[in-house]
This record gives C-alpha cells, sequence and structure tokens, in this order.
C-alpha cells in the first residue's frame, strides 16, 4: 500500500525533473547497452565456434607437413605422401578411414567465367568422413580414382559464382588449369568454418590431381578419422608412430610432420573466446558501476534540493524509514528505467553490428536478466547512502534550510 | 571546539487543555521556537517531561514521535511548507498517505478538509497558481484533515498582508468555536489579541500566562 504511493511520488518527482532524469539515466543506459552489446558479440563469437565444432567433428585428426630446421634454417617441405596415407589406412587399428587431400588453388573456368579456386584432389571416402551430402548428380567413385577420371563435383556456392543453375551445370565441362573436367556432382551447402567457405572449393579425385594436375606424390593434408572418441590421443600416438616408421626418422629426431586435433584447436579458440567475453563484459561493468556514481550524484543533489520537502514530510508524520524507502524507490526506478533503455539499446547495437559487420551477435535472456538485475542492484546500492541522509535528516533543521 | 549549548527553555510549566485557543508570545530568542518545536514533536526536551493524550511524549523513539506528529498534530508554518510540485489536494493527502489510509477515503477527506477552509473549487491547482491567503489556507486543510488533538500555528499570518492574516485568523476562530485546540507562536500582539489565553516567554522562562 505505502510502497504503491511511494511508488507514485517517485514517478511524479521523476517526472517533474525529466530532462535531468534522462541525463541520470544515461550512464546506466550506456553502461547496460555496453554490457548486453559485448557479452552478445562474446556469444555470437563462441555460437559460431560451437558451429564450427560441431561441422568439425571430434573425431577428425588432421596430418600436415611441419616445418623443419636445417642448419639453422625453417624448411617448410612437404613430406607427406600418399604412401603416408596407405601405410596409415592399412597399419593402424584406431582409424576408421583415412583421406588423403591435395589442395591447391586453380583457374577455373565455365563459359566466359574464370575464377581462382580451392581445388581439393581426395579419395572417395571424403565426403562421409568430411560430412558432405550430395544434392545434385553423384559424389566420385572408386572407379573415377582408379580410371584418374577427369571429374569434379562443386561445392555449394560455385554454380552461383558461375552463374549457373546447379542441377544444370551437370554433365558440363570446366576447364582446371586448362584441363577439361566433366561436373559430376554438387554438395549440398555446409556452411563456413572460420575463414574458410568449403562451399566455394571443388573437388576432384586424388589421382586425377596427383597425375593430372599436380604431377607428385605429395599430399597436403591427409585426415584422419578416429573410430572411437575416446582413444583419440591413442590413435594420435599411433599415427606417429606409424609415420616416423615411413619416413625413417631416428630416435631422437624431431617428426617431420605435425598432427593437429582440429577439436582441440576450436576448443582452446574458444576458452580464448569466453576469456575475452569476460573481458569485454568486465570493462563494459565499470561503465555500469560509473552510471551508479552518476545517480548517487544525482541522489545526493537531489537530497540538497528536496531537504525543505524533507522535513515537511518528516513533521507530517513521515517516518525514516518513509524517506528511506521514498529516496532508494526512486534511485531505483532511475536505474530500472535506464536499465531498460540500454537493454534495447544494447539489442539494437547488436543487431546492427550484425546486419552492417557481419558479426555473429546473440542476446540471450540471461545476458538481459543478468544486466537488468545489475542496474536495479545498482540503485538500490548507491541510492542508500542519498537515501539515508536525506532519512537523517533533522526535521527542524530540514525545516528552516533555504 | 563545538556546540554552545544554551538553556532554550528553563522552567516552563505548562498545562494546555482540549479546545483552548492559546497564543505564545515572545521576542525572538526568547526560546517560543523551542517550545514550539516541543509542543509538535519535531524535539525532545533535555530535561522535564510533556505529555499529549495521556501519553508520555518527551522520551519516545523517533518512529512514534512521527506516528504522534501524524495523529495528533497539525503544523501550519509561516511559509506556508506547501509542496510545490502537488496540487492543493495531493498536498492535504500527504499526512493521511503517512498514517496508511486508504486512497479514495483519503480523497474525501482531503476534499472534506480543503471545502471547511473553502478552497472547494482550488483543488486541482498547484500552490504556484494560489495566492497567499489561499495557500496558508490548502496549509491549514493539510493540518486539519488527520482531526489532530493540536492545531499548531508558527506565526501564521507572518508572510501575509493584513487584510488576508485576518480572514486566516478568522478562519482560526471558526476552527475553534467547532472544537479545535489551538496553540499560536506569534511576536504581534493583534494576532495573540485572537485567543483565550496568552503565554508570554522570556529567555526562557514563562513570565504571563493570562486567559482574556
Amino acid at each position: 500500500m505505502l510502497i504503491l504511493e511511494t511508488i507514485r511520488i517517485s514517478l511524479a518527482s521523476i517526472r517533474s525533473n525529466l530532462f535531468r532524469a534522462l541525463l541520470t539515466m544515461l550512464g546506466i543506459i550506456i553502461g547496460v547497452a555496453a554490457v548486453i552489446t559485448m557479452v552478445a558479440l562474446g556469444t555470437g563469437a563462441q555460437r559460431a565456434i560451437d558451429e564450427q565444432m560441431a561441422a568439425l567433428g571430434g573425431d577428425i585428426l588432421s596430418i600436415q607437413s611441419s616445418s623443419w630446421f636445417s642448419h639453422g634454417i625453417a624448411r617448410n617441405q612437404a613430406t607427406i605422401t600418399t604412401d603416408d596415407a596407405m601405410a596409415l589406412a592399412t597399419g593402424s587399428e584406431h582409424l576408421s578411414a583415412v583421406v588423403p587431400e591435395i589442395t591447391s588453388r586453380f583457374q577455373v573456368k565455365y563459359g566466359n567465367k574464370n575464377l581462382n579456386l580451392t581445388t581439393v584432389g581426395t579419395t572417395p571416402n571424403y565426403p562421409a568422413v568430411h560430412g558432405f551430402e550430395i544434392a545434385y548428380g553423384v559424389k566420385s567413385s572408386a572407379a573415377d580414382e582408379a580410371a584418374r577420371r577427369r571429374v569434379v563435383v562443386l561445392g555449394a556456392e560455385i554454380p552461383g559464382m558461375f552463374d549457373a543453375d546447379a542441377a544444370a551445370l551437370i554433365g558440363r565441362t570446366v576447364q582446371i588449369r586448362a584441363i577439361s573436367f566433366q561436373v559430376i556432382g554438387v554438395f549440398a551447402p555446409k556452411g563456413g568454418s572460420g575463414w574458410r567457405n568449403p562451399d566455394t572449393y571443388i573437388w576432384i579425385p586424388l589421382s586425377t590431381a596427383q597425375f593430372r594436375v599436380t604431377g607428385n606424390e605429395y599430399v597436403s593434408t591427409i585426415s584422419a578419422k578416429v573410430a572411437d572418441t575416446s582413444t583419440v590421443s591413442m590413435a594420435m600416438l599411433e599415427i606417429e608412430r606409424v609415420l616416423r616408421r615411413e619416413h625413417g626418422i631416428l630416435p631422437g629426431k624431431d617428426n617431420d610432420f605435425a598432427i593437429m586435433n582440429r577439436k582441440q584447436f576450436a576448443e582452446s579458440r574458444q576458452q580464448a573466446t569466453e576469456v575475452f567475453t569476460y573481458l569485454l563484459a568486465g570493462i563494459a561493468g565499470v561503465s555500469l558501476v560509473v552510471g551508479g556514481i552518476g545517480i548517487m550524484n544525482i541522489m545526493l543533489v537531489t537530497v540538497t534540493e528536496r531537504t525543505r520537502e524533507i522535513g515537511v514530510r518528516k513533521a507530517l508524520g513521515a517516518t525514516k524509514g518513509n524517506i528511506l524507502l521514498q529516496f532508494l524507490v526512486e534511485s531505483t526506478i532511475l536505474c530500472v528505467l535506464g536499465g531498460l533503455l540500454g537493454l534495447a539499446l544494447g539489442a539494437g547495437a547488436a543487431a546492427l553490428l550484425a546486419k552492417y559487420a557481419g558479426w555473429q551477435t546473440v542476446v540471450t535472456t540471461q545476458s538481459a536478466m543478468i544486466a537488468f538485475g545489475c542496474s536495479a542492484a545498482i540503485g538500490l546500492i548507491f541510492g542508500i547512502w542519498p537515501a539515508r541522509r536525506a532519512a537523517q535528516l533533522d526535521p527542524i533543521d530540514a525545516l528552516r534550510h533555504e | 571546539m563545538g556546540a554552545e549549548f544554551i538553556d532554550a527553555l528553563r522552567c516552563v510549566d505548562l498545562d494546555v487543555r482540549t479546545n483552548e485557543y492559546l497564543a505564545i508570545m515572545g521576542q525572538s530568542g526568547s526560546g517560543k521556537s523551542t517550545l514550539m518545536n516541543i509542543i509538535g514533536c519535531l524535539e525532545r526536551p533535555t530535561a522535564g517531561e510533556y505529555w499529549l493524550n495521556d501519553e508520555r511524549v518527551s522520551d519516545m523513539s523517533d518512529r512514534a514521535l512521527a506516528h504522534v506528529r501524524n495523529q495528533a498534530i497539525g503544523f501550519v508554518f509561516q511559509t506556508f511548507n506547501l509542496l510545490p510540485r502537488m496540487t492543493a489536494l495531493a498536498n492535504v493527502e500527504v499526512p493521511l498517505i503517512y498514517s496508511g489510509m486508504k486512497r479514495r477515503e483519503r480523497m474525501e477527506q482531503s476534499q472534506l478538509a480543503l471545502e471547511t477552509v473553502g478552497l472547494g473549487d482550488r483543488m486541482q491547482h498547484r500552490p504556484s497558481e494560489l495566492s497567499g491567503g489561499q495557500r496558508q489556507r490548502v496549509a491549514i486543510a493539510r493540518a486539519l484533515v488527520t482531526e489532530p488533538s493540536i492545531l499548531l500555528a508558527d506565526e501564521p499570518t507572518g508572510n501575509l498582508d493584513s487584510s488576508t492574516g485576518r480572514e486566516i485568523m478568522g478562519l482560526f476562530e471558526r476552527l475553534h468555536a467547532d472544537g479545535n485546540t489551538l496553540i499560536v507562536v506569534t511576536h504581534e500582539q493583534s494576532i495573540a489579541d485572537h485567543a483565550n489565553r496568552v503565554v508570554r516567554l522570556s529567555d526562557g522562562d514563562i513570565v504571563s500566562d493570562t486567559e482574556q
């Protein structure tokens, strides 16, 4: 009952000085908006990585040539071959699939369009291991591989880049490095993982790539699928053992290859993003505290300005508690209103960033609730001192105050 | 260093009966403000007792004193002390808010009080839209609305011209006739002449107490 009256009195007092109330709220508005936007950015980045991780699959290991040092000079030399892939496929217990990949960029021509595209030469089990689905036509087969056929499967965005209809492209011919290839299929969209977008890649049989396009037996990457995700580290040890034997590396010498667990890589990026999110939210939180101090400052001014009113109210029977409540409610209302406006501003900023900067942003109810709760708490905490000062005023002094 | 303590009041022994119309007179510094503050329960005497309606208020807690001010005292100030951003009606409602009265009942009672002081047609006006006399009437309505035991007026005509002052004094006489107990603090003889009893203070002592 009295609390309703108190809220009414506070709203009336805020309304009577609306411009100042808005300026007072500005700190909270900016603080909350900053927290919401920063957390939205962080959450968005994290979600992007999550999606990426789901796309990666935790059971895929990448084996690549590593740079090594010869007489103090870093050499970046291809060391991984198709033979290594064969050895891994036959000689390991923990791997269920081994996919060698030769990745390079080539000029690809269709009609009068000439594009520079990432071309992946690989084996027929590539789509299954990396989770690609065929949308039109067919995947390349073991027969294509065996016969080194000049066939190509396109990423989902390639037909658009050639201004052609995906279905109509099947059976047509494209020129890769001036060699004619027949389009046999188009993959369904897979989505980008970070800066790479596999939807803009094209795929040809490994043997074709080796013997007709690149002309050597080195591969860029071998992807290995671990049979059981609980044995990833065992699988990594096994790969190391097999490859050291293949490469004839003596004990004590360094590997000339590197095994990467892409999920581990993504996880470390995820942790980094999380830390970054907390950091940003923390900095934004500081502005929220500064906003709270602004509220306190204005409330102190308000108490001084309204000393006489406080005296009158006390003479008319207001207890200390009544006065305390009135000023606390007022500062809390200021903060809550500021919090709501800040929430709208922050959500708007996040939406704008998503639209124009292309950053993924996610405003969660959780972050909204936290920011809102924080602003209410700030109103209470930073309102206590001014409200106590008001409540402690001696009614006689307050009535005499000019 | 520190505040110097002065005995503003010394041996004041004062009995005020129901429906009395009492004027407290004295020069400035005579202690009349202190006496008024004690009667109005705004401060407690450092020594001695103050009984109001068979209750010893002189050693009550702040909270209890606030309650007594709300229920038993109606203040009328020299400078009116209306809350400037609120209408006349809302001003009169303030004490009833603190006594916890329901909204509808509060409005009715406040309207009644404003009608009693002759401002039935000015309820929705803000103090800035009212004349000095009208403002003091609003303040009197605010003091009356809780039906207090004492209506305590501090130089009620001090900020008014003489004809408006006479109007206000006429209103006081009517309120006295209606059965209210009035205490008026003043230094003007013409104001004190309206009262039935005049107490004069000088240097913290009662120097005369006359019925008239």
